[in-house]
């Protein structure tokens, strides 16, 4: 299903129309500070805005907010860990996510005090996937990988959206990254967003 | 019977004990010297000023002045809820919330108390009114300030946690469900705390206090099981009512978290 943005506005932002097709990775940068995040709190509905928001034909108004947002999820840059035990967290358990992504048996067992910001970073897009999202904002979702860990999220990650065809907002700022996994690039610009070729 | 009243001087005495432990605190920098002198200075005006008030009141007795009194000290216990919480919910939300929540707790339990349970005529005498009120006003007042200030203290602090929370689909009442839990459980803990030690560690205030006026023990002790068992239930009920609608009202009809509706820290 498409996730339609019509005529949204938050912050500095005016009117922003886009539409994302299903499976397809929409990129989006801008200068820290543009109002990246706050557009990707605005679709999931995180904060008063204006604008209308559908995923394939059904508005965001007709779903409860919670099952809104858990079916367009937002994944944010720094992810928050609440219970003792990693696995407390998720929906369900992903053994092939956590394996494609490098974790080895038994992180599900795991303290959450003993994570590193680049672990918390990669569990917390499998625990988004866990609970069945129909759409992903991800928010600067490799910002505190390496490039060996950047690379397996970016194949793991491409291949979930492919194979659920699910549309994806990805808020990035390396423009090598966002011409591997992008289908099309947009430019925070003041109040626009501007298309990047 | 024989009650020994109290000379000024001998309550002066008191009082410079007071002042010695405000010096020493000061000399030591804890910083707790001024306020404790100001909430001194705050009891004896105070409760000078309510025992000529309460001299009148017992004297006229009538129902409007018993509720007028009731009022001012439901009023006073509002405003004293607000007072304490670091983060508050603006727009007279604090206020009200406390209000409303102490209101309906205490004023409830303090009329079923009265009607049924001691049954004085007519149930309004303000001899047993007032003092029952205030014991539970003042209870419920500590219970519901604890509750509301440790829930909008800790969303203050979590709400990175809140908000994930509701990124991954769950409801606000999942979302914040720890907070309430703990913000109801620390408004509770005095009460479950003094039930559990009265008579061991502690002799309650209110039962010190009669038998040192002279009543039998037995007496003493069934009203104090009374007074505290209502405090429980009105400070208990208090802070029920006062975290659902302070949690409510810190999320909106979109279940967002509405962080804009706290007072940030005050000076």
């Amino acid at each position: 299903m498409a996730l339609t943005i019509h005529a949204l506005s938050i912050g500095a932002l005016k009117d922003i129309d886009l539409i994302v097709q299903p499976g397809e990775i929409v990129c989006l940068s801008g200068e820290s500070g543009s109002g990246k995040s706050r557009f990707l709190r605005a679709i999931a509905d995180l904060e008063p805005h204006e604008g209308e928001v559908h995923l394939g034909k059904t508005n965001r108004c007709d779903f409860p907010a919670h099952e809104w947002r858990k079916r367009v999820m937002l994944v944010p840059a720094e992810s928050q860990w609440w219970a003792d035990a990693v696995k407390d967290h998720f929906c369900k358990p992903m053994p092939q996510a956590l394996a494609s992504l490098g974790f080895g048996e038994g992180a599900m067992d795991w303290s959450v005090a003993r994570l590193s910001s680049g672990e918390k970073q990669r569990l917390a897009a499998a625990r988004a996937l866990s609970c069945g999202p129909e759409a992903l904002l991800l928010d600067e979702p490799t910002a505190n990988l390496d490039d060996d860990n950047t690379e397996q999220f970016e194949r793991w990650i491409s291949e979930e959206i492919a194979r659920t065809a699910m549309p994806v907002i990805w808020v990035a700022h390396d423009e090598a990254q966002m011409k591997r996994v992008g289908n099309r690039h947009f430019r925070i610009k003041g109040d626009h967003l501007e298309p990047v070729t | 019977m024989n009650v020994i009243d109290l000379a000024w001087w001998e309550l002066a005495i008191a009082a410079s004990m007071v002042v010695a432990l405000a010096i020493t605190s000061t000399l030591a920098r804890l910083n707790v010297g001024k306020p404790i002198l100001i909430a001194a200075a705050r009891t004896v005006i105070q409760l000078s000023l309510i025992g000529l008030v309460l001299e009148a009141l017992f004297a006229v007795g009538s129902f409007h002045w018993v509720a007028l009194m009731a009022t001012v000290m439901l009023l006073v216990a509002g405003r004293e809820v607000m007072a304490r919480q670091k983060h508050r919910l603006t727009g007279g939300w604090a206020f009200g919330i406390g209000t409303v929540s102490m209101f309906i707790s205490g004023f409830t339990v303090t009329i079923l108390t009265l009607t049924v349970v001691i049954g004085p005529d007519p149930w309004y005498t303000p001899q047993y009114a007032i003092p029952l009120l205030g014991m539970l006003l003042g209870n419920t007042m500590t219970g519901v300030a604890l509750s509301l200030d440790r829930l909008t203290e800790a969303v203050w602090r979590q709400r990175a946690v809140i908000e994930n929370r509701l990124m991954l689909g769950q409801s606000w009442q999942d979302a914040i469900g720890d907070f309430r839990r703990e913000a109801m459980r620390s408004g509770m803990m005095p009460m479950i705390n003094s039930m559990a030690a009265a008579g061991i560690v502690s002799l309650p205030g209110m039962m010190t206090g009669q038998i040192l006026g002279g009543s039998p023990p037995s007496v003493a002790v069934k009203y104090q099981i009374l007074v505290m068992f209502t405090i429980t239930v009105g400070s208990g009920f208090g802070a029920i009512v006062a975290v659902s609608a302070g949690s409510r009202r810190l999320f909106d009809e979109r279940e967002r978290l509405r962080i804009d509706r706290l007072s940030s820290a005050r000076a």
